[in-house]
């Protein structure tokens, strides 16, 4: 059906209104990467077979949704009964019928499957009561897990198109540029830019044509919180691009995609097939005279081509490497015309602004970062997934309220915001704020919203190595800071793990540090120190020991440690059988002895271990 | 941009990937430096003089300490790059680096990957070699590493190479470059060995230049046209006697 007028727009939406909110009941089974690799599309099927058989009245087979993530990645497969809300986690295909019979039947609970409070210990019947959903605030992910991404009706029945419909009848471009400027929204990706000021900015330049592109490069490690929106939320992301192109007047955008995330192409096609076809990209939108097209671009693994003129020159077909970026992208950017980029979580953030006010979005928030941000929570935290929270909230209130803390009751260490190119904070940091400026301050960044969360079982230099080791790898090799400087630091930071380094090579590491900061070309140079310095910053002291003492505090460079039992061993066996390399040897109850000439240092004794009795020095 | 305006002014700034033939690509980073402006209050911005485009009422400062340091680090990661190349141990020298404080490179050739090879080839509209690989395993390669179909033989890659890396020969009329080996035409006159085949044909497809131009040396061009002048001035001579 084509809707080429804002009374058809209207009458569609009430029309699939009826038949996704009119449905009372209704079951989301969450089909994100992380369940799905849990085997969450076995368990949908054994929901449609179910219903199919049952033939409930109220509960036809259209009844299952299947969603995109919920955020909860950890405890998946996940499904969610609507309208209680009743939470079941690590759902197999053999659960399905019980919950039909029980809970959908019956409106019983089934305990098992129900989530368990950490702290109490106890059940919690639905998510509105789980500390990790409860304390969020969702904007950006605010159909993430309510919705079918493959159904266009779904998006228009929870509101979709409701802002770019407002902004083509009631608002003039400038006006659209005025609310996104007056909502203090700042780009998602990481660099913090006003949105607005962009926008503003490309819609002077005297060029034309003018491009919006999306940026899905998402490559930090452990950040995944563009492709949960890309895959699970595709039209709100199409709507924030078009709300863009209407305001700078743009007839043709790219979304640039990582291809390693296969899921969210999918998702991001289907989507744009559905809006083309019922007209909602393409010629003359809603009937007027706006008109805006959109492309997917796949990146082929770069993270380089992350950073924006480098992704624009991938897009064009030349090898993505960044340029200086003396004269701005909106002056001239892709195919050299004005060009705006912007974050998958900006543009999706955007429609809400329009729908509801840049008063509404400047509210939440702190003054100078408003609104909210979305963060994948990752490494030794209890709750690993999504979140979106209000800008300013503590990172002890995103690590321990919401996050669940540590695992086995470990010391938190530091926290790694901001990828590659943010920092580690350490336990003293963790009642800051949450936003742009403080972290930046901090020495570390905001960056595009990866946590990674480290426990007193990690050794900071050995972070610092992985990370340099990363922007290694990943450095296009355009300029001579970023590719020989940070090949270096690598290097003295390998030696230092070794217990091979001396205090010459740290202060080297910041005298060099300084240089690549100043004088790289692009974000990537400009920033790849930061991990190292950051660490230096607040755990010298670790620095110290494995030069000076040859120990490694975290337990981890195998250089610098051994592992032994002590007499406190029950011999139980489980680290005999953990060894892989045959190395403990011990009866039944009797203390187990680690053979050192064998021992290849992995830790998986320590690990196993339940009665501390392997040590590490 | 502003490096040529430094140039202009006889202000002395090092580059090592800057060539009057190419556009800028500021990749040896050497150019950079401070520029601040009145109303910028005492703010200062490193910057790389071969890219940034001159503004008006722009202060610039060419060698503040800080600029000194960034450079010497520079050359200092050349240094352990290039242990061996003659160009950057002068340079490095000259800005008081006498030894690298990096280990060096155990396989370390000169290239200084200023793409000064690849970018020449790209003027001349060939493109036949490019960089390879990313970070620090990128060398300038043919495509696959194989013998380059598009190269020419023009030479412009080895010409242009601060440092000499690209090899190079010419033996028994052929000449050999990216393992291709290309047939030199023969000076018809003198039978010296001039351009290679391939050139001259790509030449010739793309300029309006006469079809037998390369049959003859650029010498015995020279010595023709000077006897053909002897002829006139001779000429010239009888007539006025």
């Amino acid at each position: 059906m084509r809707i080429d007028s804002f009374p058809k727009l209207v009458k569609w939406r009430k029309e699939c209104g009826k038949e996704y909110t009119g449905r009372k009941r209704k079951v989301f089974v969450c089909l994100g990467e992380a369940c799905l690799a849990n085997g969450s599309q076995a368990v949908f099927d054994e929901f449609k077979k179910v219903l199919k058989k049952k033939k409930l009245a109220d509960v036809p087979v259209e009844a299952a949704y299947k969603t995109g993530c919920h955020g909860f990645c950890s405890l998946g497969p996940l499904v969610i009964l609507e309208p209680e809300g009743t939470f079941y986690t690590k759902v197999k295909p053999r659960d399905v019928e019980e919950i039909v019979e029980k809970t959908i039947v019956n409106g019983e609970h089934i305990d098992r499957l129900l989530y368990k409070d950490k702290e109490t210990k106890e059940r919690v019947p639905d998510h509105n009561h789980i500390p990790f959903y409860a304390r969020q605030h969702r904007i950006a992910l605010r159909n993430v897990g309510k919705i079918d991404p493959y159904r266009i009706e779904d998006y228009l029945a929870v509101g979709g198109y409701t802002a770019i419909a407002k902004a083509l009848k009631d608002m003039t471009p400038q006006q659209v540029i005025d609310e996104v400027l007056k909502s203090g929204l700042r780009g998602r990706g990481g660099g913090g830019f006003s949105t607005g000021r962009k926008w503003a900015t490309c819609a002077k330049v005297d060029d034309e044509p003018r491009y919006v592109i999306c940026n899905g490069d998402e490559g930090d490690p452990g950040a995944f919180m563009d492709r949960t929106t890309m895959g699970s939320d595709p039209h709100s992301v199409l709507e924030g691009m078009m709300l863009c192109a209407y305001a700078v007047g743009s007839k043709q955008g790219y979304i640039y995609v990582r291809e390693e995330y296969p899921l969210a192409v999918v998702t991001l096609q289907n989507a744009i097939d559905q809006a083309r076809e019922s007209g909602l990209l393409g010629e003359n939108i809603l009937g007027t005279d706006f008109s805006f097209d959109i492309k997917i671009n796949r990146g082929g693994g770069a993270f380089v081509c992350g950073e924006s003129s480098a992704l624009m020159k991938s897009i064009a077909g030349e090898v993505g490497e960044p340029r200086a970026k003396y004269i701005r992208s909106v002056v001239k950017g892709l195919f050299d015309k004005p060009t705006v980029l912007n974050n998958v979580e900006t543009f999706a953030t955007v429609p809400q602004i329009i729908e509801h006010g840049s008063k509404w979005f400047a509210g939440i928030g702190t003054k100078k970062s408003t609104g909210t941000k979305v963060f994948s929570l990752a490494g030794k935290i209890n709750n690993t997934g999504l979140v979106e929270v209000p800008m300013g909230i503590t990172l002890k209130e995103i690590i321990y309220e919401i996050g669940g803390g540590i695992p086995k009751k470990r010391t938190f260490k530091a926290v790694q915001t901001g990828g590659p190119s943010g920092g580690c904070l350490p336990a003293e940091k963790l009642d800051l704020q949450v936003d742009f400026d403080t972290l930046t301050d901090a020495g570390s960044m905001m960056g595009s919203g990866g946590m990674i969360i480290m426990d007193d079982r990690t050794c900071m230099v050995e972070v610092a190595r992985y990370f340099l080791n990363f922007l290694v790898m990943e450095s296009c090799g355009k300029c001579v800071p970023c590719r020989e400087g940070l090949y270096q630091l690598h290097k003295l930071c390998t030696k230092v793990c070794e217990g091979k380094g001396t205090m010459e090579d740290i202060d080297l590491m910041e005298k060099m540090s300084k240089t690549i900061q100043t004088a790289s070309l692009c974000g990537l140079g400009q920033s790849g120190p930061n991990p190292l310095l950051s660490t230096l910053k607040y755990f010298r002291d670790e620095f110290v020991a494995h030069v000076k003492d040859k120990k490694c505090p975290g337990g981890v460079c195998r250089d610098l440690i051994t592992f032994t039992i002590t007499d406190e061993c029950t011999g139980c066996m489980a680290c005999v059988k953990a060894c892989p390399v045959d190395a403990i040897s011990g009866e039944k109850k009797k203390v187990h002895t680690i053979d050192q000439s064998l021992c290849t240092k992995c830790g998986s004794c320590f690990d196993v271990c339940n009665f501390d009795s392997v040590k590490i020095s | 941009m502003l490096l040529d305006v430094l140039r202009r002014e006889g202000i002395d700034v090092p580059t090592l990937c800057d060539h009057p033939a190419l556009e800028p690509n500021g990749a040896c980073r050497l150019c950079m430096v401070e520029i601040t402006k009145a109303d910028w209050d005492g703010w200062k911005k490193s910057v790389t003089s071969c890219l940034y485009p001159v503004e008006d009422g722009l202060i610039v400062y060419t060698h503040s300490p800080e600029i000194l340091e960034i450079r010497r680090n520079i050359l200092d990661l050349y240094l352990a790059r290039c242990p061996n190349s003659d160009l950057i141990q002068k340079m490095a020298e000259e800005h008081g680096v006498l030894k690298t404080s990096f280990e060096t490179l155990p396989d370390g050739d000169n290239c200084i990957m200023c793409y000064a090879c690849t970018r020449v080839c790209e003027v001349l509209g060939k493109c036949a070699i490019s960089a390879v690989e990313r970070g620090h395993k990128k060398v300038i390669a043919s495509p696959m590493g194989d013998v380059p179909p598009d190269c020419i033989g023009c030479l412009s890659c080895a010409h242009i190479c601060p440092t000499d890396v690209i090899p190079w020969q010419d033996k028994n009329g052929t000449r050999t470059i990216w393992n291709k080996s290309f047939e030199l035409i023969s000076c018809k006159k003198c039978g010296k060995k001039t351009i290679t085949r391939d050139f001259a044909d790509y030449l010739l497809s793309k300029r309006n230049i006469p079809a037998n131009y390369f049959d003859i040396c650029d010498d015995c061009k020279r010595k023709d046209l000077a006897n053909k002048m002897g002829e006139l001035v001779d000429g010239a001579q009888e007539v006025t006697l």
